[in-house]
């Protein structure tokens, strides 16, 4: 049997020369440090990536999209199709815990500083994936056609007209004509089922190769240390293990999560019916959801909606582009310009999120 | 005499190269861009007799394929105005309680007459006219 295996390897070797590539990933190490636990943020984002996929294309084989099939469809598989409440509960509670887990990934290595040279570009893949993982929610959440889809993507799509010049031109393109209908519902579809897969899995492809390339960053404190003192795990197999048993972990979690607070389906869309009392987006747009209820009709001569949205896209701009302005530290003894920035950053999502809860 | 004929050639074949890709991303974009659906102008739409409207209370009538918000007063008297909020497009509801046009999802307010009188909404909802032939609501776009 080991003979065979050996055997393969030398036809695969002798073919396609993969000996340095193992030699190299035989190699690789991780440092160990009281911050080890962050490196391992980003394989849950990944692993919950992964069961996206999987719990999607399950999904696709009974879902059909369209104003008057999108709602019969999904409904039809939460209680006639065979586990298709799991699955579909699974698809939406790993989707939700895969934007959270992002987000500590990002404020992990926002707050180790983790994103200095040489690690520019893997900060800034890292926030395109986010951007597209957000993506992902909002095209995603519209597709059971439900009353609450059909207002936050009304809210989220006229948003997007409001940016001026080209805000008309891209509301059309995403609503498929001046509103929300079963135009929309299909571009939707499309986008969250064949575009952003696919932009999705070629920047992920890149952000995997760098931290693959670069290897783990330290935090800085810990760069001064003398080589010998250093203490470091072997990437293969001691890290990897470590990853699958929290891989286990998390997938017990959501399956936890998925069984025994399944995902409600909601009442189906209405284009004539008045937003419901206590409508509010995901969780992850709530904080600008809130935000947004907060500017007055006006802000000086300008609306207080492009105010916001203005706010908004300038803020995330600056943060994908950390890494290339960010304020150094003076002296040792003031307060560290970027993680004032960062607390203040968290603590206003924070805070508008919970407001958006609790009013 | 060498050097701009290399001149020449390299901007003959740049400019081709962005000749051919707007002539892909032309069509694409034509593409993705709807079309536009010729649609019957709606000028008035009938809303069920007034007799049987109840007091206080308001409706969502479909005036083509937008939505129009009718609202009969405590005075038994008819409004009728767009029912799209002017803040992000969601759809508003008449609340009896404090007897005005609310939206929920950003908790705009609108009086009985249209105007944003508090939250977000920076505009006020256009009027439509209420007209009532032999208890039957008529609403009517008002020409602008």
């Amino acid at each position: 049997m080991r003979n065979i295996g050996l055997n393969l390897f030398n036809w695969i070797d002798q073919r396609f020369n993969i000996s340095p590539l193992i030699d190299y990933m035989s190699k690789k190490t991780v440092p160990i440090h009281h911050h080890t636990i962050w490196y391992y943020m980003g394989g849950v984002t990944l692993f919950l990536f992964i069961v996206q996929v999987l719990s999607g294309i399950l999904l696709l084989f009974y879902y059909r999209p369209g104003a008057d099939s999108a709602y019969e469809s999904m409904r039809f598989i939460l209680t006639k199709v065979n586990f298709g409440w799991l699955v579909r509960s699974i698809h939406s509670w790993s989707a939700n815990l895969m934007i959270l887990f992002a987000f500590i990934h990002m404020f992990s290595t926002f707050f180790t500083r983790a994103y200095r040279n040489p690690r520019e570009l893997t900060w800034v893949t890292g926030f395109v994936l986010l951007a597209l993982g957000m993506g992902f929610g909002f095209s995603g959440y519209l597709l059971p056609w439900n009353e609450l889809a059909f207002f936050a993507t009304k809210v989220g799509t006229d948003i997007v007209g409001a940016v001026p010049l080209v805000g008309d031109f891209f509301l059309k393109l995403l609503r498929g004509g001046e509103d929300v209908t079963g135009a929309t519902l299909t571009r939707f579809y499309a986008i969250h089922v064949a575009m952003l897969p696919a932009i999705f899995t070629v920047v992920l492809f890149l952000h995997l190769l760098f931290v693959q390339r670069q290897g783990m960053s330290v935090p800085e404190n810990l760069e001064k240390i003398p080589e010998e003192k250093k203490k470091e795990m072997a990437f293969f197999p001691n890290f990897v293990i470590r990853d699958a048993l929290l891989w286990m972990i998390v997938l017990n979690i959501l399956l936890f999560l998925a069984v025994f607070y399944p995902w409600d389906l909601g009442f189906k869309a209405d284009p004539f019916a008045p937003a419901p009392a206590g409508i509010r987006p995901e969780w992850y747009f709530v904080f600008m959801f809130q935000t947004l209820k907060y500017l007055p009709a006006h802000i000086l001569f300008i609306e207080g909606e492009i105010v916001g949205i203005m706010f908004f896209a300038i803020a995330a701009l600056a943060w994908a582009l950390v890494p290339f302005w960010e304020i150094k530290r003076k002296s040792d003894s003031k307060p560290n310009p970027m993680m004032l920035i960062g607390v203040i950053s968290l603590l206003f999502i924070g805070v508008m999120t919970i407001l958006g809860y609790l009013t | 005499m060498k050097n701009s004929r290399r001149n020449f050639l390299n901007f003959l074949i740049g400019g081709s190269l962005f000749g051919w890709i707007a002539s892909i991303i032309y069509p694409v974009f034509s593409y993705l861009k709807p079309p536009k659906i010729p649609e019957a102008s709606v000028n008035s739409v009938k809303a069920g007799l007034a007799s049987e409207f109840p007091v206080n209370e308001g409706k969502i009538i479909k005036f083509g394929r937008i939505p129009v918000i009718l609202i009969k007063t405590d005075a038994g008297e008819f409004r009728a105005f767009s029912g799209t909020c002017t803040h992000l497009d969601c759809i508003v509801q008449y609340r009896s309680d404090v007897k005005q046009i609310w939206c929920a999802c950003h908790n705009g307010f609108y009086d009985l007459k249209g105007r944003n009188v508090s939250g977000p909404p920076p505009r006020p909802l256009e009027e439509f006219s209420v007209e009532l032939q032999n208890d039957e609501i008529v609403i009517t776009k008002q020409m602008s």
